[in-house]
Order: structure tokens, then C-alpha cells, then sequence
């Protein structure tokens, strides 16, 4: 067997090295975070090569920019909600004379098994009229990773590689190809390929319209976007993007007759071929999976004499992740005979089982503490930031009360104090802080207000399998003490079953102290420490 | 030839590494393989559920569809009924009768036991007394994978040898305690067929 199982992010990781990447950034979020993790444990050391992981998403990718001025193939990984955080340098750098090839791979979470939303990343590369590459297998993330350095290298622009959670968490048999070696460093020679200015943008963005033509010419090529003729007299013809095609594959033989199938695995959409695809079909079903992208564009491509179907008429549902049943209701096939009945039958609903915080995990300390120190007020707020200890919502602690994105618990804070309420208490995690708490905690600072921030530094980025942070623990303390938290207000605690009392106590007293007080709970992530002791048992 | 594997339990018992010796020893056999996975936050003493799918073909998804699952395999037994739907006619339902009582509304467990057993083709098993035969009660999944072996399209003898891979590292004892659950799992799977056919 020539070939590796990997994960679809880890055929991304090996997709990229084969394609010569020099340096991969990154910012952990699930689904997104084994594609640097992988390139982290296979790279060697003396190779030169590098992935690291960055404070967020937009340093992340504003680092890649700069590495492709150099030449240097770059990779940037991310979630899709990170891509908002990186939106700004993302939307920008689509304007830029991209010199060594920079590939960014989203991973998009239909179903959001572990993110707050589903917003779909298609949008955001039709949004700045760049390229995007879908793959719909493990193989093709493989393979398609490599083309996308070949064609942002060709064109000048970075490229988008979508992926979704299905994708990247499954593994499957990948075969790869001879490797490329890197670029050499050579600094750009544009003098106005990395500025934006006004008048230079405006040259570009119109050099960058006339380029996107070009790109839409290359989508209509056979290669790129296959489109297989089926039965002349099929009801209906099929355009699938993604792994909308696999789970029409898994039914495709019951159909007893061959649907035409537009398979889209590159935007922007081929025109052409949906046209010729239309041509001999009343309708067009659109199997695809996130928001209706494909299908909403089909409307201004196709007369109203053809049906679109799918999303957007309920053929298929609006949110949550495809699978093949929900394939087959659309195909309108007929549910399987052989479900199992018996015993079934008699079954009474099951309870749920939703995660939880780990026992022994020291945030559980800390919500206690927090929530006795709290007590004796009769209305408090406390807000909520992106990571484990967002469980904290749920019973048995129901501490925190708000979660709006990454940062924001500090940003929010500032604007409830402001709006007039007393006590507020902010709770982040030490990556979370880094990613982007910190220049909420300028805000808060530079306007006084009486906000209590409690730093949960459990030394690791938790949430996503415990990813090292840019600084090690306590480290954070003297950025927060540059900020300009006084000293005295700048304070620590262990939250230990045992230290409750000391805890609360303390937490009560900063909470009454009418500024800006931050108050570190230093404990080691549960999983983390467990993880180090049987290596050091090991060794 | 296909065969669809539903894994089920709660983040924390193994699950994934279930999964992964299966898919492994399916591999060394010359099959396709796909697996599905469970990460992040969703992993933390929640419900926990893989695909693992063979086939002598090509598979095209990585989701098992509603009625084709060959098999439930479950390292807890109310979670081993959370996927009912997705098993087939013929499916079978291996699953520990160890609970796991992390919820607060967790049901009676009689009418889980009474439930699974409802199945025509359902195994209950005392995976971690076996586990304990063997000489470490951390075996109870090899437990579970002896048994779920006895249905599999693999041999029995590339399910050894997959266990041994895994635990290379850990050194002859630890290799020797997982190979004796594997069996354990395999014989009771065994007997509990010959009860029934008896």
C-alpha cells in the first residue's frame, strides 16, 4: 500500500509540504487546528521549514503576506469564524501582486459541532473575487492544496481552500506525488504590489477585475469542474459541490436512471457549463453543503424556465450538515425497508448527553468561587469568552451568561459597566486573552471602568485539543501590567478545591474595588498535565 | 462486500482508539476504509460517535445512512441506543454493560439492559470484569473489540495483529493483557451466539 490514512487536514498538512510550503500559520480552532499540529510533528527540525501557531487569525495571515513578498510558499489555516478576525488583511491582500504562493485553508463547520456558527466561506471568496478550491475527499485535499499553490502563484492571488468538519476529522487512504522543493527567498519587485493606497488600489483593483475574468475562464475547464452527461430524459439534472457529491453518489444507483452531474470543485462558478448543463434539464437540483451559494447564483445565470432546487426551496433543509438521508429525501427516493423495528419500538426518549468540563478541570474551582463570591448580590453580570470554559453556561455551575466571540467578554463588560451595570465580571482563557483580549483591556483601562476580569491560565489553547500558547503562563501578567492595571489589582489565585474560601474572598474584594481589576487563576489544563506525566513516566 | 460500523460512547472512553485498531487491522486485510471522528470540546464527557465504514470498494461518504449500519458498537450502554435508527435488519448491537452516569436524568438502567436486549442480535458484555481476567482493567475496549471481531470481515488473526501493532510500545506485558481481552471479548461473543442458535 503506497499510500498514508490521514485525516482530510492532515492530506491538507502533506499537500502543502509537497508543494514546497516554506512556513504554515495558524491560529487553533476546531475544525481547523490538526493541519499545523500535523505539520509540527512531521517536519524535520534542520528542514527550515515552519509551522507555528500565531495569536490569531489576522496576525496569522498578515505573517503569510508577508512571507509570499519573499517568495516563499505559505500556508495560513483557520476556522471560519477566524476568517472574520483576518478579514481585513484577507480582503486586502486580494488586490496585492501575490508573489510566492499563499493558500488559506478555511474549515467551515455545517452542523457546528463545535462552533458558534455555520457561516459558510465561499462567501468570503466571492466577496473579494478570489479563487476557491472545494475538495470532496481526502485524496483532493491532498491534491487540491497543491494546485492552489500552482494557481495563486499563476494568477498573483492567494487562494481559498475550503473544507468542512466531515472533511477534515475523517480519515481515509491518501496517495501522494513527488514532493516540490521551496521557492528560493527573493524579495518582491512591484513597487506597488504590497501597498494600498488609494491611488495604487485603484489601479489594481481594476488590473484585479480584469484578472477575475481570467479566473472564471479557467473554472470552465473540464479538468477543473467535470460535467458528466447523463440520461437525455432524466427529470432532473444535479449540480453537487463538496461532499454534497458523495452523498449523492451513495444513492445515485437507486435512481434507475443517470442525472447530468456538474461537479463544482473550483470557484468561480463555470457559467458556461451550468448553461450547457441547463440546456437540456427542467430542473436542477443543487446538492451543496453550508448556505446556498451555488444555488442563489444560479438565479441570475438560468431563464426562469428551468426549477432550481435546494436549499433555498426546501428541497433540502437550510442549515445543519448533509448526509445521505437527507440526499435521498431530495432525490425523492424512498426511505430504506430494512430499518430495524424491533425493540425499538418501546424505547422512551433518551436524555441528552452534552459535554462537560473535565473532572479534576481547575475552571471548575473557579466558577465555584466565583459564584459564591457573588452571592450576596442580588444582580450581577458575568461574561463569557470562546473556549472550554464555555461550559460554564450549563448547570451545575450556570456562571457565565453571554458568549458573543473571541475577546469580546472584556469588550462587553466595558459597554454593560457603562450602561450602568454593577457588578460585571469578565471571564476569558489565557489564549483567548492573547488572540485578542488585550486590546479590549486598553479599552477598558483607558475609560476606568469598574470591570472585574478574571484570566482563567490554564498554560494551554484547551478548547482545541491543548495547542502550546504564544507565552508560556505568567507571562500574560506583565502585558497586563503594561497596559496599566494597577499592581495592587493585578492579582493571583490557584483555584484548588481547598482554596475556596481564599478564593471567593479574594474574588469578592476585587469585585468591590471600582476600576479595572484582573485577577489570574493559575492552574494547569487537567488533560494537558495528564498528558505531560505520562510522557515524563515514559521517559 | 461493505460493512458500516456505528461507535458510540461517552468523550473519554476510547472511542477513537476503538475505531482506529478496527480500521487498522481492515487495512492490513487489503480493504477501503473511512472513518469518521470526534474532536474538540464535543469530546468532554459528551455523547461520542464514529463512522467507521469497509468496503472491498470504493466508498464514496464517510456517514453511515439511517437502516445500513451492520453494527452499533458501544463502550456504554445507553448511548449504544442512541443510533438505533441507523442500524439495518441484520444489524448487531455489541455494546459494554458498564454505565456511565455523568447526567443527572440517566434512565433506569434495567430498561436500557432490557431494551438492548429487545434486539434479536444484541450482546451485552461484562467488559470490564473481563478486562480485569486478563490482567488490567484498561483492556475493556480490546474487550469490545474481541467481541465486535466475531461479526467482523476480518480474520481473527489480523485483529491480533493490529492489537499487537498498537501496543508495541508499551512493552510485552501490556501487549500480552490486551491480546488476552481481545480473546476473551471473541469467546463470549461466541458463546453468546451459540446460546441463541442453542
Amino acid at each position: 500500500m503506497d499510500g498514508y490514512v490521514l485525516l482530510g487536514n492532515e492530506a491538507v498538512a502533506l499537500g502543502a509540504l509537497h508543494a514546497g510550503v516554506s512556513l504554515a500559520y495558524g491560529y487553533p480552532g476546531t475544525p481547523s487546528t490538526e493541519i499545523i499540529e500535523y505539520m509540527q510533528q512531521v517536519i524535520e527540525p534542520k528542514s527550515g521549514v515552519r509551522a507555528q501557531w500565531c495569536s490569531n487569525e489576522k496576525t496569522a495571515y498578515e505573517a503569510a503576506v508577508g512571507a509570499s513578498a519573499m517568495n516563499r510558499r505559505v500556508l495560513v489555516t483557520m476556522k471560519h469564524v477566524g476568517l472574520n478576525v483576518a478579514a481585513d488583511p484577507f480582503m486586502n491582500s486580494a488586490i496585492m501582486n501575490i508573489k510566492g504562493g499563499v493558500v488559506l485553508a478555511v474549515a467551515d463547520d455545517p452542523g457546528m459541532h463545535s462552533s458558534q456558527n455555520e457561516q459558510d466561506s465561499r462567501f468570503y471568496a466571492d466577496f473579494a473575487k478570489l479563487p476557491c478550491f472545494e475538495p470532496h475527499n481526502q485524496q483532493e485535499a491532498y491534491e487540491m492544496t497543491r494546485a492552489a499553490f500552482d494557481l495563486s502563484e499563476r494568477f498573483h492571488v492567494p487562494v481559498l481552500l475550503r473544507l468542512v468538519t466531515r472533511l477534515s476529522h475523517s480519515r481515509a487512504i491518501v496517495r501522494p506525488n513527488p514532493s516540490r522543493d521551496a521557492n528560493p527567498m527573493v524579495k518582491f519587485t512591484g513597487k506597488d504590489d504590497f501597498i494600498t493606497l488609494p491611488a495604487t488600489s485603484r489601479k489594481r483593483y481594476a488590473e484585479h477585475l480584469e484578472l477575475y475574468k481570467r479566473l472564471r475562464a479557467y473554472a470552465e475547464s473540464e479538468t477543473v469542474n467535470p460535467l458528466k452527461p447523463g440520461d437525455t430524459d432524466a427529470p432532473f439534472s444535479v449540480i453537487t459541490s463538496g461532499l454534497g457529491h458523495n452523498y449523492f453518489e451513495e444513492n445515485a444507483e437507486d435512481l434507475g436512471f443517470s442525472p447530468s452531474v456538474l461537479h463544482v470543485n473550483f470557484y468561480p462558478l463555470p457559467e458556461e457549463k451550468i448553461r450547457t448543463l441547463a440546456a437540456g434539464s427542467k430542473r436542477i437540483l443543487c446538492i451543496e453543503e453550508g448556505y446556498p451559494f451555488i444555488e442563489r447564483l444560479l438565479r441570475g445565470i438560468l431563464p426562469v424556465s428551468v426549477t432550481v432546487s435546494g436549499k433555498l426551496d426546501g428541497s433540502l433543509p437550510p442549515s445543519g450538515e448533509l448526509n445521505p438521508d437527507i440526499v435521498r429525501t431530495a432525490l425523492k427516493l424512498p426511505e430504506p425497508s430494512s430499518k430495524v423495528e424491533d425493540g425499538h419500538r418501546n424505547l422512551a426518549p433518551l436524555p441528552g448527553r452534552p459535554p462537560q468540563l473535565c473532572k479534576g478541570c481547575p475552571h471548575r474551582d473557579t466558577f465555584k468561587a466565583l459564584n459564591t463570591a457573588l452571592e450576596t448580590y442580588e444582580n450581577h453580570l458575568v461574561t463569557g469568552d470562546i473556549g472550554c470554559y464555555t461550559l460554564g453556561y450549563l448547570p451545575p455551575f450556570e456562571a457565565i451568561e453571554t458568549g458573543l466571540c473571541m475577546g469580546a467578554s472584556i469588550t462587553m463588560a466595558r459597554g454593560a459597566a457603562q450602561a450602568g451595570m454593577y457588578p460585571v465580571v469578565a471571564v476569558i482563557g489565557d489564549s483567548t486573552f492573547m488572540h485578542s483580549g488585550l486590546t479590549g483591556l486598553a479599552d477598558a483601562v483607558s475609560s476606568s471602568v469598574p470591570i472585574t476580569i478574571l484570566i482563567l491560565d490554564n498554560s494551554t489553547t484547551a478548547m482545541t485539543g491543548g495547542q502550546d500558547t504564544i507565552f508560556e503562563s505568567k507571562g500574560i501578567r506583565k502585558v497586563v501590567l503594561g497596559l496599566g492595571v494597577e499592581p495592587e489589582h493585578c492579582v493571583e489565585m490557584v483555584p484548588l478545591p481547598t482554596k475556596h474560601e481564599e478564593n471567593s474572598d479574594l474574588l469578592r474584594r476585587e469585585i468591590e474595588y471600582k476600576g479595572v481589576s484582573v485577577v489570574f487563576a493559575f492552574r494547569e489544563c487537567i488533560q494537558t498535565a495528564k498528558r505531560k506525566h505520562t510522557k515524563e513516566a515514559k521517559a | 462486500m461493505k460493512y458500516d460500523i456505528i461507535l458510540c460512547g461517552v468523550g473519554g472512553q476510547g472511542v477513537l482508539s476503538v475505531a482506529a485498531i478496527i480500521a487498522r487491522a481492515a487495512m492490513m486485510s487489503g480493504l477501503e476504509v473511512r472513518q469518521s471522528e470526534v474532536h474538540g470540546m464535543a469530546q468532554r464527557g459528551g455523547a461520542v460517535e464514529a463512522d467507521l465504514r469497509i468496503s472491498d470498494g470504493p466508498i464514496p461518504g464517510d456517514l453511515i445512512a439511517k437502516g445500513r449500519a451492520d453494527m452499533i458498537l458501544s463502550m456504554e450502554p445507553l448511548e449504544s441506543l442512541r443510533y438505533v435508527d441507523f442500524l439495518s435488519e441484520k444489524g448487531s448491537v455489541v455494546t459494554s454493560d458498564h454505565c456511565e452516569i455523568n447526567i443527572p436524568d440517566y434512565p433506569e438502567k434495567q430498561a436500557i439492559f432490557s431494551s438492548i436486549s429487545s434486539f434479536g442480535r444484541a450482546l451485552t458484555i461484562p467488559a470490564d470484569a473481563l478486562a480485569l481476567t486478563a490482567g488490567s482493567a484498561r483492556s475493556a475496549n480490546m474487550v469490545l473489540v474481541g467481541a465486535a471481531s466475531f461479526h467482523l470481515p476480518i480474520e481473527f488473526s489480523t485483529m491480533e495483529e493490529a492489537v499487537r501493532e498498537r501496543f508495541a510500545s508499551k512493552g510485552e506485558l501490556i501487549i500480552e493483557t490486551n491480546l488476552k481481552a481481545l480473546s476473551l471479548g471473541r469467546n463470549f461473543a461466541e458463546a453468546g451466539s451459540r446460546r441463541r442458535s442453542g
